[in-house]
């Protein structure tokens, strides 16, 4: 019963979407005011509709309700109460209902704080999301029902994919899409902008904050899925340039570059058409990445069972919103001109340099990605385009555009003079070649590039404090003056700070795990140790452990460096119980200078294990920074002036801008 | 300088850096570009001993074998026509079994597949396009349902 009224309650959601997508932008349109108002009205209805919808296939799911197919297939009345819930979207049918879940969220969002929007641009933006949402229940409601029933159904379910049975992958889907989806609003107000020909700095302050809500979601999904990567698959690695993770890192930098370029936009009143046209290329490769993974035409590390026949609906889906958008910026884009002008070297012209290169990232991703398709439709054979390529593009673009990210900050809008910024940077700038030098020195020679990439991590976390300093006047007026003014910064301000000392700290585990990573692989014997790193592993037992869905063979490692204190390291290999699928669960002792990382593998005939060691430099260097970039954009969000409804707080704004040093970066 | 020519220079230099980007790419390509082969196409085209490339089939049965002693594991690659034999170092893939899909990259020297990467899969139902595609080259593709036994 409960199945068929969230069936029924998804079949409502979709019909109140087109009523939601097509009334109020044509009421926009004759300026009727009944037809638009039933934009707010049909977008909460329309997520009270979904969320009844995968209420129902929750409650399925935790009940263990087998006439449900996907719930045999993903489900097992012994699997632990989180991996229950999971299951809704641990597969293709219930991971898209999330996906028009979180639609709805957004659009439900935008009609309960969109009070002070304009009636027009709040019609069309909401018919927008109605339309997006429209599209993707097509989708779900023909080739993808999760309340398809199954008849006999079985006594029990197939239970989900072992891989997914873990904490980590437990909410990774649901973050990714809230920084997928969460960029159909940004998609939608370009849309709007352009059929109203009409983009201002109020529409880019209206923007803003919800380009930052997709951005912080976007960030700790990938994150979170790289995390669970490292310590999941036990191959030591974060990051291995797949179609699937690059399908979500394309629509990040796209999100970034949209992020820096509003910020133009709000302050200086130009990068118009730029800033639209990068909110519609954002979510063109949300929804590009959705097809990537749905579809699974591409092979890929993380690839899982997919059906061809959807990819073909996304894809059909992706070139008539895209190919709508672009018609439309094509035709209306001309309208929009900026109304300043400003000297490339200003802070403009920083972030347009920022921008010019996340974009050619982006696109070079893009290229790489899709490479082996064309070249496979075309039948010239079948290729892959691996990890090298990438880490040839993208570090040398992403470099000089770390230098500029720690210099752009000091320049002033319009017209800036390089050199007074250079000058406040002396410090940073030698403190930075002294640490490049210095972990030359100590690291092997032939490790240049490595230690290039740590001083430019130290160049950007010192200019980011030499920033913050000089922001504050530090040594410059009395302290206790400094302090006050320290305590005053605005949050947008807090924000910056804290993403880009983030991503400084990141940059430096990315690049010492990858350049200096030890690796050992042997066969141990209960009683034998091996020295990795300068610390002592020693395999003292190996027992069978049962747990709620599985047995596993469990390692117990002591690990000690110079007779210090043992820790105890407990490495696992599961194999659960329903699908005798095994999995692999690293051991990891996260340490200041890196993670002890061991894996177990396979039991040979002489009865020694196969066990696998790293020590992996600075790991938890980047983790720790990627949560201060989350944590800038929380911090960002609270700023007063995004408090929804800014528009309607313009003279606090003006306040605050009228104080230069005050208004730097926010 | 004139606004005119600042103009152009700003263009010129934008192209210039647009340039760079695109030479950057294009030479990152030629060297990384990895071409896959299916065991018989491996045997009959026979590609450098430097040259980086995938194989892709089925595990052939009871082709697995450790030495006591070493981390190198052995096996056989095959489309059901040919196979050609691959040596690992290190801890396969989960779900790396006998007669199921594989892919793995490395090079390929004197009649042996030295792999250096073996791809994973994260699902049983999961069939790499490329495994599908060998098998079907040598006519031997029973559909996916069948290969799963």
């Amino acid at each position: 019963m409960l199945v068929e009224i969230g069936h029924f309650a998804l079949v409502l959601a979709l019909s109140m979407s087109f009523v939601q997508g097509t009334l109020p932008i044509i009421g926009a349109h004759y300026n009727k005011q009944s037809w638009m108002a039933l934009a707010r009205p049909t977008a909460l209805l329309q997520l009270m509709l979904i969320l009844i919808s995968f209420v129902a296939l929750t409650i399925a799911f935790l009940g263990s309700d087998f006439s449900l197919k996907i719930v045999v297939n993903n489900s097992h009345t012994l699997k632990p109460l989180l991996y229950k819930i999971s299951g809704v979207w641990g597969n293709h049918e219930g991971s898209m209902l999330l996906w028009v879940l979180i639609l709805a969220i957004y659009g439900g969002a935008i009609a309960t704080w969109g009070k002070n929007l304009r009636p027009a641009l709040r019609a069309r933006v909401l018919s927008i999301q109605g339309l997006l949402g429209f599209g993707f229940m097509l989708f779900i409601l023909f080739t993808s029902n999760p309340f398809d029933r199954i008849s006999p159904a079985p006594i029990n379910g197939q239970d989900l994919n072992p891989l997914l049975q873990d904490p980590g992958l437990a909410f990774h889907p649901p973050l990714l899409y809230l920084g997928y989806v969460g960029l159909s609003t940004t998609f939608s107000f370009a849309v709007a902008a352009l059929i109203e020909g009409k983009v201002d700095p109020v529409w880019a302050r209206w923007v803003r904050p919800w380009a930052l809500v997709a951005w912080g979601f976007l960030t700790s999904g990938i994150v979170l899925g790289s995390w669970w990567a490292y310590y999941e698959l036990g191959w030591g690695g974060w990051w291995f340039w797949d179609p699937v993770e690059n399908a979500s890192f394309m629509p990040w930098l796209a999100a970034t570059a949209l992020l820096h370029s509003a910020i133009v936009l709000e302050k200086r009143d130009t990068l118009k058409s730029w800033t639209v046209f990068l909110a519609i290329i954002a979510f063109a490769l949300s929804i590009l990445g959705t097809f990537i993974v749905r579809s699974g035409v591409i092979t890929s590390v993380h690839a899982f069972a997919s059906d061809p026949g959807r990819g073909v609906f996304i894809l059909a889906l992706l070139v008539i919103t895209i190919g709508t958008a672009f018609v439309l910026f094509g035709w209306r884009a001309p309208l929009l001109k900026g109304s300043n002008l400003f000297q490339p070297i200003s802070r403009e012209g920083g972030l347009l340099i920022n921008n010019f290169l996340l974009t050619v990232a982006s696109a070079s991703i893009l290229l790489g990605t899709l490479y082996p398709l064309f070249i496979d439709v075309l039948e010239l054979g079948k290729i892959s385009v691996g990890a090298p390529y990438f880490n040839a593009v993208f570090v040398p673009l992403m470099t000089p555009m770390i230098l500029i990210m720690g210099l752009a900050p000091f320049m002033t809008w319009k017209r800036a003079d390089i050199l007074v910024g250079m000058s406040k940077l002396k410090i940073a700038g030698i403190l930075s070649i002294l640490v490049f030098i210095g972990v030359w020195f100590i690291k092997d020679k032939a490790t240049v590039l490595a230690s290039f990439g740590i001083g430019v991590s130290a160049w950007l976390f010192l200019a980011t404090l030499s920033e913050l300093k000089n922001r504050i006047n530090l040594f410059g007026i009395p302290f206790k003056e400094s302090i006050n003014k320290l305590l005053r910064q605005p949050r947008g301000s807090w924000g910056m700070t804290l993403a880009h000392s983030g991503l400084a700290i990141a940059v430096a585990g990315m690049t010492a795990s990858s350049a200096w990573k030890v690796e050992s692989i042997q066969n141990m014997n209960t009683g034998n140790s091996i020295n990795v790193a300068g610390y002592e592993f020693k395999l003292e037992d190996v027992r069978q452990v049962r747990g709620p869905n599985y047995l596993a063979t469990r390692g117990i490692f002591a690990v000690s460096k110079h007779n210090s204190n043992k820790i105890i390291m407990k490495p696992e290999k599961r194999i659960y119980a329903v699908s005798q699928q095994p999995t692999t669960e690293a051991a990891i002792e996260p340490t200041l200078l890196g993670d002890l990382y061991i894996v177990i593998g396979d039991k040979n005939k002489d009865g020694s294990y196969i066990t696998r060691i790293y020590f992996n430099p600075l790991v938890p260097w980047m983790w720790f920074g990627a949560i201060l970039m989350v944590l800038g954009s929380i911090v960002s969000l609270t700023d007063r002036r995004y408090r929804i409804g800014a528009p309607s707080s313009r003279k606090m704004l003006r306040q605050s801008t009228s104080d230069p040093v005050e208004s730097i970066n926010t | 300088m004139k606004p005119k020519n600042k103009r152009l220079s700003l263009i010129v230099a934008t192209m210039t850096a647009l340039a760079a980007s695109v030479a950057l790419i294009l030479v990152a390509f030629e060297d990384n570009v990895v071409f896959f082969y299916s065991p018989s196409d491996l045997l009959k085209k026979r590609p450098g001993p430097t040259q980086k490339l995938r194989i892709g089939g089925l595990v052939k049965k009871d082709s697995i074998k450790r030495e006591p002693g070493v981390t190198e594991v052995s096996f056989e690659v095959t489309d059901l026509n040919n196979s050609v034999p691959v040596v690992f170092n290190g801890i396969l893939p989960d779900l790396f079994r006998e007669e199921q899909g594989v892919v793995a990259e490395g090079r390929y020297r004197e009649q042996l597949f030295y792999a250096t990467q073996i791809l994973a899969k994260h699902d049983e139902q999961y069939m790499p396009p490329e495994v599908a595609e060998s098998l079907k080259k040598s006519g031997k593709w029973k559909g996916p349902v069948e290969l799963e036994k």
